[in-house]
């Protein structure tokens, strides 16, 4: 706010992104910074809303109309203050989250909505940039200890926030860097890793001990961890990907997403990856199945590479380019409910919709082929809402290929021992059960997408946030 | 009359709510000369006097009506003599007027104990003599219950001088009462007893006196003057004790700070000393009698005054002063008067017209602010009469010396011992100069100013620092954002529009403020609010804190006090004021901290009970150690102490200092670091502080400052202070105004606030006499609150949250305060009527209405009883039926769009609901309907104070007129719409001026009083016979009986609104902190209109806040037949509630004028059809399950609902208690309706208009010109309004042409002379008019002028009352003479030509011309936004008389402005033969210079930007 009538002057303006030609010879950011003048002139169409719907829509409940209006007025410490009151990582969140609170900003009834997400991210860097960002180590400790395994987006924010409420924090990642996903999973054109190794120095330095390439359930056990600490919290992810069980899955040349996403991440930051078990899409025919997030950084990093061709094949409808009535503002629409055009669609490759890979051919083990057809949907079901789904007679087809990549989703946590040796007990949809956030075992306490399921890392630091204000309570209570 | 009379505080009817107002009256012989005349003339003026009283539920029982006169010895005597009593001299014997009890052993019980106390007090009873009474002329409800009437009579004892009889017979009246009260004997009254006036009163209607007492009828009862009084009360319970006059007065108007006079009344009599009354003084005490009304009270002040030996007109000056302070004109030594007296006693405020006497002397005064009416004739034969009205008897106009009317704060006195009337000048004069004042305000009174720095000698490094206080006093981001940093920038309070959707503090998850938990008490109808901005001359900050003293006395030392300009104090005021060195000031400093431990709330109690005892001793002790200021600080709250809430602590020591008869020698300020905003301070100084150091709200600002956080840069922290301080000031005074009271001095004290969610044991013990009606939190959640602040600002855990608290009050916030609309309810209505989907509205209907662990609103808390057997739904009446109950709240176009305003009014159309124009006018295209069949119009009309496009036209095109008295969001207060929103269109519908901002001034300025709302209520009526008149108020404590004088005032609704309801534009204080929820106030109205048996004639409609189908079925039971619904029914139209209405920049068209913007409306009037069918919906499936089929059976059944147990909050252990809005009252008797059965009788067929219509058939029908000539008399009220409604009826918004019906009266008119008439008509009075001449004029002429045969100067005496052409939108009128106050008040086009006028002329004038040939009053053009007045000032007076706010004076120039000018001249002289008007053209080029042109500024910027063709608008 600050200025009442800031959005009936100004036009919403997102920053330039560097050329698709440029951009694609490396893996930096794609975005240039603008000048400080063009992001408060941003921040100043933000309406001041008497009932803001983004810091609703936020899982975060980020505080957004307050900090648009301290940049508005260049107040940018103040509004780190405020973005720091409701986010642990709002650099993160400023350059990879799709941003819920953009769909639910009121200026998108019948304008274009603030550019918050931006703005966002900009707070984050001038804060860095200036020095403000430093370690708040508690005053006091509590005496209490509590170890967080997984060093995802909600590990990390609920190990800094315990570690700030006083208590001892061990952080466990199974991997040689903390990050999780935002480390392994998600390219650097889309998030630069010093951003995560940044925040870490920052988070040692208040006090959080973290123990790397230690496997929980593997290297150190459950009872053992639960020994040594007053609670555990598990935020393990939800790394279990979905599978093809089609013809000629098995064949080489067909990975998941994951796997080839995380070979490029360890290229880019400087570890070799031996030639044997490499994946790269360089010079090759590449099909991405599937149209999510994780598609479209393996669409970015297979341009990147030099593929020769890019396809992504989408298992259901092309979604409508606008929001339907179905997801009326301020909904936050699914993937599947709203064209969503990554800059990673911009760099190239051929997208299709409603494609069934019924399997995969080749020769020498080796895939060459694609089997696919085209799938007709039905009206929704009125009792279920699910559509039916036909194949389209006549509608098959076969593509060259040679490389392969499942990008369909996560169905869950993977269950491996550490779950067993905690003994926690699982819900329907797969996940670990809880109540609140803590599991059917005392003093274990799980979060993030572990707990939820496949989601967003917005969700992950909101669900971290939440566990540890939970454990923080119970161990403050706890007279023991 | 076994039975005290008023009933007892039942359910939420509390006695002490009831007003009262009325016509008044008196006649004298200047020179004393007694004679049976005076006596039939005063009894002629109450009869001519009628329509101000009322009549209950039947129409023969009156609210009361009576005269005092001089004791009639002759007539005495010869009646004595009869009954074997034989009477000594005139002066040597007493005569009680004395009401009985019926009951014999009763009565002999109350005559014996009078008889005794002569006895006892040194006198001799003479004997009893009976008043003849005649009941069978009277009403079945008066003579159910009249008393037994007597008359006693007392001889004088010996060595007593006239004087001391008088008080003997005062002592012996007391003892009497106090003696019967305490033996439980009810029924005993004493209208007088004294030995030189006899009262006759009763429960009677005016015509009804003379026949009741027989007595009065009788040639030999003779008096030489006469005082008379007909009553309005709000009730209708046969209360004959209440009847004026009283013993020394009557009283028209309403005393607003009656509770603080009251207050300070008892709290003085531990001071009081007089030699006159030696020993017998503890027998009067106490003085005041609490049970009496406003004007009863002010009757006890000022008899005890007069016989303890202050003149009477003295006495009155001391308890009515006039406004002084800001009089640049009044002589010094008055100023001395007044200022000296302000040490003595505070004004006793509020609009009063008081006559009064003590046999010899007789006068009256009128309060500051002028607004009653008071108008007198002095014949040449040395008679005098004055009335409420002129023309209350029939005087030969030849025989008339002098008509003159009382002004504001002035006094006419006669003496008939001197004969002759003493000026008001002369008066004041002589009592200004008895002492000198000034010499002893000089010597010792103080001012903060003349005493010495001092340096603070707190160890600073030890305190808190600001964060950490800032929680410790529950400081939010929003108070910092949105409350203080604006004050600080610019001065003044924010603004906000829409409502309040929050829960009241008691639902409040969180750690509120106890300020939160006091809502402002506001004036409507009975006692009007005040312009506190555009009428500050009035107004005053002014306060003195010390010892005070006797006020029997009169010496240089009752001024040894401090005198404070405004009560925000600096820390340097503070500290001059803690370390004052003085022979007769000294403070204290008590510290009001409490040991911050208690976990739970019997701890939490126990805690702060110990603190709050600690500090009432301390403070008494330190009171009684000679301290006569004491501070009450909280400075020392910090790790180990937590605050006392601010007002408990001051409230505390108030009342106990009262008790202890401690209260007068001691001042009270308050150090804290809590209050903030202007509610606060008004919160403080109504529970009694003098002063306010608000050391926090200091600090924060100086941090907003340094941050430059939301302030400019270049703000100084020395401006920023004094901002804060000057808007708080404006904001207090605004506070003062809501209620009426126009002075902080009164304002102390004076509690006008309602308690919402506090225990009653609470409030007894503090908070004392101040309404509570729902129970609520004890002393534990009060303490635990604070607590909790205290935990935040020292965490006994690590400190998560290192910023202060996120707020959430005034914008939606997650984890802020809850909202009723919050982004799920707002999305799910708005996707429910869009898709027509009731599965989304019944998701949207249960987040509302599940408040089991949500507790939103008061009414979440109720249950329905089970138990009672379903009915089919299909049984119940059609949603059809129950949409008709249906409304739209008042929304101007103006502060909405048209786009908005016209759907809301096709959708209200289509479902046979009504839609409510709200106060901006309307377009008359939308009278005809579209050729779709929509129709645009809105079915209400509203009247408000503005008078926006209220023309003859637009009432005729109405179903219901509805009256504003007041909004929820801001009651008591005006309106204002920004000029950027007043674009073209709104400019034409409002007869405004395109860019120029437009102004509602707080009240009606045809509304002071209850028999002005009934003579609007009549004037609406007349303007239209077939719309229904409603009246619209807002939910606070004693509404009911508001509600109860409305449907006396013959109103066909009374709206009730709770004060959650919207609007566009309202400061945020008034959003929060004025008004109570609905629930309490309809559930008050229904209870009182029953109780009184005023239900069966009255609709009842409530809204504020109304959200789904259980909120109307509640709505129901508590008492509602009509239902409206405002910010929901534009959140169904796509309102997202962003809260920016007053700024034009809603994003969605729905609040703004701005062109782009309206250009993203998309509402369709079915959004607005399909809520209100789902809400219908939703009424029918409860209305089943209870087993009803029609919504009207539910109406008052308050037994179908209970407390849900399982709602329960922490701060509530024990819940709210519902024992008074679930009361059901016990009707008077049986058949009593306890919903709307029948109409009202209006009693149209009775007025003149009704011969006028016929006599102008030929005009209406074929336009053929009729003239005709009558008489006309004072009770022909609003004469020429229905005829001009018929005219408007039939030839529509163009009227006939001029000239086509001309009708010359003679005499003196009623009210509203020629209100609203429409062009085609011309009334000419040949006379004198009153009040409300030319209200609404509306293209018609008007000419008043004076007899031929009078003798006197037309231009030096008064020809028509107060407040003419009050919102005329066209026309003309000419006065040949001086009208009174208020004169033009927001005309809009009229043109008129006057030869003086009162105080406030042209006030808020937007368009018109205005001549004035003759003398202005005070605060000429203040708020004058358009139109022009041309002055004609020869002395060069006018500058100093014209408020320069909005208008610049010019001199007459152009050559269009001078022929415009005296146009307007020649077409009075013309029309009235104006000598004045004569002189001025004969000799036009000397006097033209003389004329200022009175040019408001914003309306010749308009004109430039128009007249070089920039429409900007």
């Amino acid at each position: 706010m600050g200025k009442p009538t800031g959005f009936l002057e100004l036009g919403r303006k997102t920053p330039a992104r560097r050329g698709a030609k440029e951009r694609i010879e490396d893996y930096l950011e794609i975005y240039a910074d603008p000048p400080e003048d063009a992001i408060r002139a941003q921040a100043s169409r933000c309406m001041d809303c008497g009932v803001p719907f983004c810091n609703s829509g936020c899982p975060l409940g980020n505080i957004i109309p307050d900090w648009n209006d301290l940049v508005y007025r260049g107040k940018w410490r103040e509004a780190l203050d405020r973005l720091h009151r409701t986010n642990n990582f709002p650099e993160f969140t400023g350059r990879i989250c799709p941003a819920p609170c953009e769909s639910a900003c009121v200026l998108g009834i019948n304008d274009d909505p603030v550019t918050i997400e931006f703005i966002e991210k900009t707070i984050a860097e001038r804060g860095f940039a200036e020095g403000w960002v430093v370690p708040q180590p508690p005053a006091t400790r509590t005496g209490r200890r509590v170890a967080v395994v997984g060093s995802g987006p909600a590990g990390l924010a609920a190990a800094q926030q315990l570690n700030r409420a006083g208590h001892r924090v061990t952080l466990f990642e199974k991997k040689d860097r903390v990050g999780g996903l935002l480390r392994y999973g998600i390219p650097d054109f889309k998030l630069e890793k010093w951003t995560i190794d940044r925040r870490v120095e920052l988070m040692i330095a208040e006090g959080v001990e973290i123990r790397t390439g230690v496997h929980v359930g593997r290297d150190v056990s459950g009872p053992e961890l639960l020994r040594e600490n007053d609670a555990v919290l598990l935020a393990g992810g939800a790394e279990a990907p979905r599978d093809l069980t089609v013809p000629g899955r098995d064949l080489a040349g067909v990975h998941y997403a994951m796997d080839f996403l995380e070979q490029q991440n360890r290229r880019v930051a400087g570890d070799g990856v031996p030639d044997a078990g490499a994946i790269l899409a360089t010079g090759k025919n590449v099909v991405v199945l599937g149209g999510g997030d994780t598609g479209s950084d393996c669409i970015g990093t297979s341009h990147r590479q030099g593929a020769k061709h890019v396809y992504n094949f989408e298992l259901l409808e092309k979604p409508p380019e606008k929001r339907g009535e179905d997801v009326p503002w301020p909904v936050h629409p699914a993937p599947s409910q709203i064209l969503r055009m990554s800059s990673s669609h911009e760099e190239g490759g051929s997208r299709d919709w409603a494609i069934s890979t019924v399997g995969f051919s080749g020769t020498d083990g080796r895939v060459e082929k694609l089997h696919g057809v085209r799938l007709r949907f039905g009206p929704p079901d009125p009792a279920t809402g699910r559509r039916d789904m036909q194949t389209v007679a006549g509608s098959e087809f076969t593509l060259d290929v040679d490389l392969v990549l499942l990008a369909m989703g996560f169905l869950g946590p993977v269950r491996d021992d550490m779950l067993k040796q905690f003994g926690v007990g699982i819900s329907e949809r797969g996940s670990v059960a809880t109540r609140g956030y803590a599991t059917t075992v005392p003093r274990v306490y799980a979060a993030g997408d572990m707990r939820r399921g496949q989601s967003l890392v917005v969700w992950a630091i909101a669900e971290g946030r939440e566990a540890a204000a939970q454990i923080d309570r119970e161990l403050s209570s706890d007279s023991r | 009359m076994s039975q005290p009379s008023v009933p007892e505080r039942q359910g939420l009817y509390d006695p002490r709510f009831e007003h009262e107002a009325c016509g008044i009256g008196f006649v004298c012989n200047i020179d004393g000369r007694a004679s049976h005349e005076i006596i039939q003339r005063g009894l002629q003026v109450l009869v001519n006097l009628t329509h101000r009283g009322a009549t209950g539920a039947d129409a023969e029982t009156g609210d009361g009506a009576g005269i005092l006169m001089q004791i009639p010895h002759a007539f005495l005597e010869r009646e004595c003599a009869s009954q074997g009593i034989r009477l000594p001299e005139p002066g040597d014997y007493g005569v009680g007027a004395v009401f009985l009890p019926q009951d014999p052993l009763a009565r002999a019980r109350c005559e014996s104990t009078l008889e005794r106390v002569v006895g006892e007090e040194g006198q001799h009873f003479l004997g009893w003599r009976d008043v003849p009474v005649h009941p069978e002329f009277i009403g079945e409800t008066a003579r159910r219950n009249v008393p037994r009437i007597r008359q006693c009579f007392v001889l004088r004892g010996r060595g007593l001088d006239a004087a001391a009889f008088e008080r003997k017979l005062y002592v012996v009246r007391k003892r009497v009462e106090h003696a019967l009260a305490a033996d439980g004997v009810h029924g005993f009254h004493v209208p007088s007893l004294s030995c030189r006036t006899l009262v006759y009163k009763g429960l009677l209607l005016a015509y009804q006196v003379k026949k009741f007492y027989p007595d009065l009828a009788d040639p030999a009862i003779e008096s030489g003057l006469a005082l008379v009084h007909q009553r309005y009360s709000t009730n209708t319970w046969p209360t004959w004790e209440r009847a004026h006059p009283y013993r020394y007065l009557c009283h028209n108007g309403e005393i607003n700070t009656v509770q603080g006079n009251y207050n300070w009344m008892r709290a003085r009599e531990a001071v009081i000393r007089s030699g006159v009354w030696g020993d017998d003084l503890p027998k009067v005490l106490p003085l005041v009698d609490a049970s009496n009304s406003d004007s009863g009270k002010i009757d006890n002040v000022l008899e005890f005054l007069v016989l303890s030996g202050r003149d009477l007109a003295h006495a009155m000056m001391m308890l009515i002063p006039e406004a002084w302070d800001r009089d640049p004109l009044m002589r010094d030594e008055k100023k001395a008067f007044y200022e000296y007296h302000q040490c003595l006693m505070e004004p006793w405020d509020g609009p009063a017209s008081i006559a009064f006497s003590d046999g010899t002397r007789i006068g009256a005064v009128l309060d500051r602010n002028g607004l009653r009416p008071s108008r007198y004739w002095v014949t040449k034969d040395g008679f005098v009469v004055l009335s409420s009205e002129c023309g209350v008897l029939p005087i030969n106009p030849e025989d008339v010396k002098y008509k003159g009317r009382l002004q504001p704060g002035r006094m006419l006195l006669i003496d008939t011992g001197e004969g002759r009337i003493i000026p008001d000048e002369e008066l004041k004069a002589y009592y200004a100069r008895r002492q000198p004042y000034r010499d002893w305000l000089r010597a010792n009174l103080v001012k903060l100013g003349d005493l010495p720095a001092r340096l603070a000698e707190r160890a600073r490094d030890a305190e808190p620092d600001r964060k950490t206080r800032q929680k410790l006093f529950g400081y939010s981001l929003e108070d910092l954002r949105i409350l203080l940093a604006p004050m600080a920038a610019t001065g003044g309070e924010a603004d906000g529009s829409m409502g309040n959707d929050t829960p009241i503090a008691a639902l409040s998850d969180r750690p509120q403020l106890l300020f939160n938990y006091f809502k402002q008490v506001f004036a409507q109808v009975t006692n009007p609010s005040i312009d506190s901005i555009r009428e500050d001359s009035v107004m005053s900050l002014i306060s003195t804190v010390g010892a005070e003293k006797n006020i029997l006395d009169e010496t240089p030392e009752h001024a040894r006090l401090l005198e404070l300009a405004q009560p925000i104090l600096s820390e340097e005021d503070l500290e001059k004021l803690r370390q004052i060195e003085h022979p007769w000031l000294r403070a204290a400093t008590i510290d009001c901290v409490f040991d911050a431990a208690g976990d739970d709330l019997p701890s939490a109690e126990a805690s702060l009970r110990r603190a709050l005892d600690r500090i009432r001793s301390e403070a008494a002790a330190a009171v009684r150690g000679g301290a006569s200021i004491l501070v009450l600080s909280d400075r020392a709250a910090g790790r180990a102490r937590a605050a006392v809430p601010s007002v408990l602590a001051t409230a505390a020591v108030h009342h106990h200092l009262c008790r202890e008869g401690l209260r007068m020698r001691c001042g009270l300020v308050v150090e804290t670091g809590e209050a903030r905003e202007v509610a606060h301070f008004a919160l403080l100084i109504g529970f009694g502080a003098a002063a306010v150091h608000p050391y926090l709200a200091f600090e924060t600002i100086r941090g907003l400052v340094d941050d430059a956080a939301w302030v400019p840069a270049e703000l100084t922290p020395e401006k920023a202070a004094y901002n804060y301080v000057k808007a708080i000031g404006k904001g207090l005074l605004k506070i003062f105004a809501k209620m009426g009271i126009s002075t902080l001095a009164s304002y102390r004290g004076a509690q006008i606030f309602e308690a919402v969610g506090v225990d009653e044991g609470v409030v007894r013990e503090f908070f004392t006499d101040t309404a509570t009606r729902i129970g609520g939190v004890g002393l534990g959640a009060i303490a635990r609150e604070a607590l909790m602040r205290h935990e935040s600002a020292y965490p006994k855990t690590v400190d998560f949250e290192r910023e202060l608290d996120i707020g959430g009050e005034y914008q939606w916030r997650r984890g802020g305060e809850r909202h009723l609309l919050n982004p799920t309810t707002i999305h799910r209505l708005q996707n429910a009527v869009r898709k027509n989907d009731l599965a989304q509205y019944r998701d949207y209907a249960k987040a509302i209405n599940d408040q089991s662990r949500e507790h939103y609103t008061i009414r979440g808390l109720l249950r329905f009883k089970g138990g009672s057997s379903p009915v089919p739904l299909d049984e119940v009446e059609p949603a059809a039926e129950i949409m008709k109950r249906f409304c739209t709240g008042a929304m101007s176009f103006g502060s909405i769009s048209a786009e908005a305003h016209e759907t809301l009014a096709i959708a209200m159309n289509r479902i046979g609901g009504k839609s409510n124009s709200g106060e901006g006018g309307e377009d008359p295209k939308r009278f005809t309907p579209d050729p779709n069949g929509d129709w645009r119009r809105s079915a209400i009309k509203q009247v408000a104070s503005g008078r926006f496009g209220v023309s003859s036209w637009y009432l005729v095109n109405a179903d219901e007129l509805q009256i504003k008295i007041a909004q929820g969001a801001k009651p008591g207060e005006g309106g204002q719409l920004p000029g950027y929103k007043v674009n073209r269109w709104i400019a034409r519908v409002r007869n405004a001026t395109p860019g120029v901002g437009l102004i509602s001034p707080p009240p009606h300025h045809d509304i002071y009083s209850i028999e002005d709302l009934a003579q609007l209520i009549h004037d609406l009526k007349n303007a239209n016979p077939r719309a229904d008149v409603s009246v619209k108020l807002v939910s606070v404590s004693g509404v009911g009986t508001i509600a109860a004088g409305v449907s006396k005032g013959h109103a066909e609704s009374v709206q009730i609104a709770g004060f959650e309801g919207g609007t566009g534009a309202s400061p945020l204080t008034s959003i929060k902190h004025a008004g109570v929820p609905w629930e309490i106030g309809l559930s008050e109205t229904q209870q009182a209109l029953v109780l009184n048996d005023l239900r069966g004639r009255i609709r009842v409609h409530v809204d504020g806040q109304l959200r789904t189908g259980r909120d109307v079925v509640i709505g129901a039971i508590l008492g509602a037949d009509e239902f409206g619904f405002g910010t929901i029914a534009l959140v169904a139209l796509g309102c997202i509630m962003m809260r920016v209405c007053h700024l034009n920049t809603c994003p969605v068209g729905v609040a703004t004028q701005n062109e782009e913007l309206r250009k993203k409306f998309t509402g369709d009037p079915e959004h607005v059809v399909r809520f209100l069918r789902f809400v219908a919906d939703e009424v029918r499936e409860i209305l089943a399950s209870l087993g009803f089929r029609k919504l009207e059976e539910i109406i008052g059944r308050t037994d179908l609902v209970e407390a849900d147990p399982t709602a329960t909050h922490w701060k509530l252990p024990n819940g709210l208690d519902w024992s008074a809005i679930l009361h059901r009252p016990t009707p008077p008797y049986e058949g009593v309706a306890i919903r709307r059965t029948c109409g009202q009788q209006h009693g149209l067929d009775k007025a003149l208009d009704v011969e006028l219509l016929r006599l102008c058939r030929p005009a209406l029908e074929n336009m053929e010109p009729v003239e005709l000539s009558l008489p006309i008399r004072n009770v022909n009220r609003t004469v020429g309004t229905m005829l001009g409604s018929a005219l408007s009826l039939r030839h529509g918004l163009e009227g006939l042409p001029d000239n086509t019906i001309r009708i010359r009266f003679t005499g003196s008119a009623g009210q509203s002379f020629g209100a609203f008439i429409p062009k085609g008509i011309t009334l000419s009075l040949c006379g004198d008019a009153n009040d409300y001449t030319g209200k609404g004029l509306s293209g018609g002429r008007l000419v008043v002028f004076p007899h031929p045969e009078s003798t006197f100067d037309p231009a030096q005496n008064i020809i028509i009352g107060n407040v003419a052409l009050y919102g005329a939108t066209s026309g003309e009128a000419f006065f040949r003479g001086v009208a009174g106050e208020r004169f033009c008040v927001r005309n809009s086009g009229a043109r008129a030509v006057v030869e003086g006028v009162g105080d406030h002329g042209c006030e808020y004038m937007t368009g018109g011309r205005v001549v004035v040939l003759g003398g202005v009053g005070r605060n000429f053009a203040a708020g004058m936004s358009g139109g022009i007045a041309y002055v004609l000032d020869p002395l060069h007076a006018f500058p100093e008389l014209c408020n320069p706010g909005t208008v610049d004076l010019e001199r007459v120039e152009t050559d269009a402005d001078e022929r415009e000018l005296r146009d307007l001249i020649e077409a009075h002289f013309r029309h009235t033969r104006s000598e004045r008007a004569e002189q001025v053209l004969e000799k036009w080029a000397t006097t033209l210079p003389h004329f200022v042109k009175v040019f408001p500024r914003e309306y010749k910027r308009a004109l430039l930007g128009i007249e070089f063709g920039k429409e900007n608008y």
